[in-house]
């Protein structure tokens, strides 16, 4: 870490673990016996418990959402623009916790997880879960570290989509609920996005249904072409055409010369690729995808999304950004719309930026000044 | 900019607890003054984010809109009162506005400045030019203000579009004479509407 980026960040952050032994059931109808959940935590509880804040991460997130893991860490946790003394989400009044969701591969149990019936890593057998289903793991951890009520639930994309469930299923837990760049369900084209990721990864040979650990292999071919067609979706046209144009990255178009022409953004999509695959589970993304594409918000309510609502009684913050097409801002304002339809507090802002879905991740002035202010209503 | 009598006149048509939409509602300064001495429950709707950003230090809910698109996210009558103050004449289908607040309001409060004013006449009428005060500097090419209307413009559009008057009141140099030839003597006038 440069001491630029110490001075207003958290430092050396350790993460946490805790044990869950009473099992949770599933809205799949399976039962997790027992569970396991890491989870880092920023800032300091008050003795009222009034000042926590949940922090959801989204479909390749985990719980190191701000500052370093060591001294030598050069880069910091995914949200460490906005979380940290000083920030909008600020370490100074609140007391931040972020969980790696159930299903992940970052310590929480999750598919690449020993399964104490089988003495093997899970794999294919690990159940599917669901926005609800980790709402009810993070409230056992909300009750684990002593707090009753959140100040704000925060989240993006996934994340966004457990803050809403987080306002809907409990109310009284939820103070404020900042839902940024997600949606009330994922449309067609979004869920056929995710289905062209899955197949990609089903269709690599190390797959090995799903039991590719046991198999001593990983489907990293087929899990690298799914980051490329995700990751592509997370940008927008504009902005690609500013960062890569046209440019070679090597070779050229002249017949005479030997090394053939590769473009700037297939080298870059590439490397995206290949450096995810090692990184991430390939069973941990296909659940991740599938808890995306299953969530529903106004399913319980015959479609009607302001009925959905109607018990919440957190004020809202519900943000989009002017380029993101994979959640676009009309479906931001689909949720504004029900939560004002519902009489709901809400405010909502479209936010102009050229980095499309990934502009939540990213330290756009704009982006975190509003934040920052809207923040302040939220007693700490 | 609003003028300081017209800002008393709106927070005295406010119901204390009202649910108040305010359409441009810029940084919020009327929001908040509404919010402390009225209790309303409002919500703004404004399309600039530095605006939009002042207005929630002030602790306001903001929605960001562009405001001209029909407001198909409000239902009819979800307010007890929608507040245009100060920005008629800045939109592009000032009609079209008034016939639609006036739906998802039970009550509207419009204010603007009154182009039939005596200084603006005489203005034009000695320099041929359109007029610049200092409430109005704006050249007529780069000014925010394409639909100007006087007084009787307004009362005249409000009966086409069966809209009832409920009050007006009328802002000037000398208050009397506003009153008594608002069209000629009143700076700005502010108005409360409803759907007949």
């Amino acid at each position: 870490m440069t001491a630029a980026s110490r001075a207003s960040s958290l430092g050396v952050i350790k993460p946490d673990h805790a044990h869950f032994s009473d099992a949770l059931y599933l809205e799949s109808g399976e039962v997790l016996d027992e569970f396991e959940l890491v989870y880092e935590t920023y800032g300091a509880l008050q003795p009222d418990g009034n000042n926590a804040i949940l922090i959801c991460h989204a479909l390749s997130g985990n719980h190191h959402a701000a500052g370093f893991h060591s001294e030598a860490d050069t880069k910091p946790g995914w949200w460490d623009t906005v979380i940290g003394p000083g920030k909008p989400i600020d370490t100074n009044r609140f007391f931040v916790v972020c969980p790696n969701n159930i299903g992940g591969c970052n310590g929480s149990t999750g598919p690449a997880s020993i399964s104490k019936t089988t003495g093997k890593p899970w794999g294919s057998l690990f159940p599917q879960v669901t926005v609800g289903d980790w709402v009810e793991s993070q409230k056992r951890l909300a009750q684990h570290l002593g707090i009753n009520q959140w100040a704000a639930v925060v989240g993006g994309s996934l994340g966004g989509m457990q803050a809403l469930q987080w306002s809907v299923t409990y109310p009284d837990w939820v103070t404020h609920c900042v839902v940024i760049a997600a949606a009330p369900g994922l449309t067609a084209q979004n869920i056929a996005f995710n289905e062209i990721a899955r197949q990609a990864i089903f269709s690599d040979p190390d797959w090995c249904g799903g039991d590719y650990i046991d198999a001593n292999t990983a489907p990293e071919k087929g899990m690298a072409l799914a980051r490329m067609v995700g990751h592509l979706t997370y940008m927008s046209a504009d902005n690609m055409s500013d960062r890569f144009g046209r440019e070679l990255r090597q070779g050229s178009f002249d017949p005479d010369d030997d090394e053939q022409p590769i473009f700037q953004v297939e080298s870059y999509l590439r490397y995206q690729g290949s450096q995810f695959a090692t990184r991430f589970d390939a069973n941990t993304y296909v659940l991740m995808t599938r808890a995306l594409d299953r969530f529903d918000l106004a399913a319980s309510s015959d479609g009607d999304l302001a009925k959905a609502l109607e018990h919440a009684s957190a004020e809202f913050l519900i943000l989009s950004f002017s380029s993101d097409w994979r959640f676009s801002p009309a479906r931001s304002r689909e949720i504004t719309t029900a939560l004002l339809a519902a009489g709901k507090r809400v405010t909502y802002s479209n936010l102009e930026s050229d980095a499309g879905h990934d502009a939540f991740l990213l330290e756009e002035a704009d982006y975190i000044a509003l934040l920052h202010a809207w923040m302040q209503r939220v007693a700490a | 900019m609003m003028l300081r009598s017209d800002v008393e006149t709106i927070a005295g048509w406010v119901g204390n607890g009202s649910k108040v939409l305010d359409l441009g509602c810029g940084s919020g300064d009327l929001l908040a003054k509404l919010s402390l001495e009225k209790g309303i429950d409002g919500v703004g709707v404004d399309i600039d984010t530095k605006n939009l950003t002042t207005a929630l230090t002030k602790g306001l809910r903001v929605i960001q809109q562009d405001m001209e698109d029909g407001l198909p996210n409000f239902e009819n009558t979800q307010f007890d009162v929608v507040i245009i103050a100060d920005s008629l004449q800045v939109l592009k289908r000032p009609h079209a506005m008034l016939a639609r607040v006036v739906q998802i309001g039970h009550e509207a409060i419009v204010s603007f400045p009154n182009f039939g004013h005596w200084r603006s006449r005489l203005s034009l009428l000695l320099s041929g030019r359109m007029p610049k005060t200092k409430a109005l500097p704006y050249s007529w090419f780069d000014t925010p203000n394409i639909h100007f209307c006087t007084v009787a413009d307004f009362e005249s559009l409000c009966r086409q579009l069966d809209i009832e008057i409920i009050e007006r009141k009328v802002s000037g140099d000398r208050t009397y004479l506003a009153k008594i030839w608002p069209n000629i003597f009143a700076k700005s006038a502010s108005y409360r509407i409803r759907h007949r």
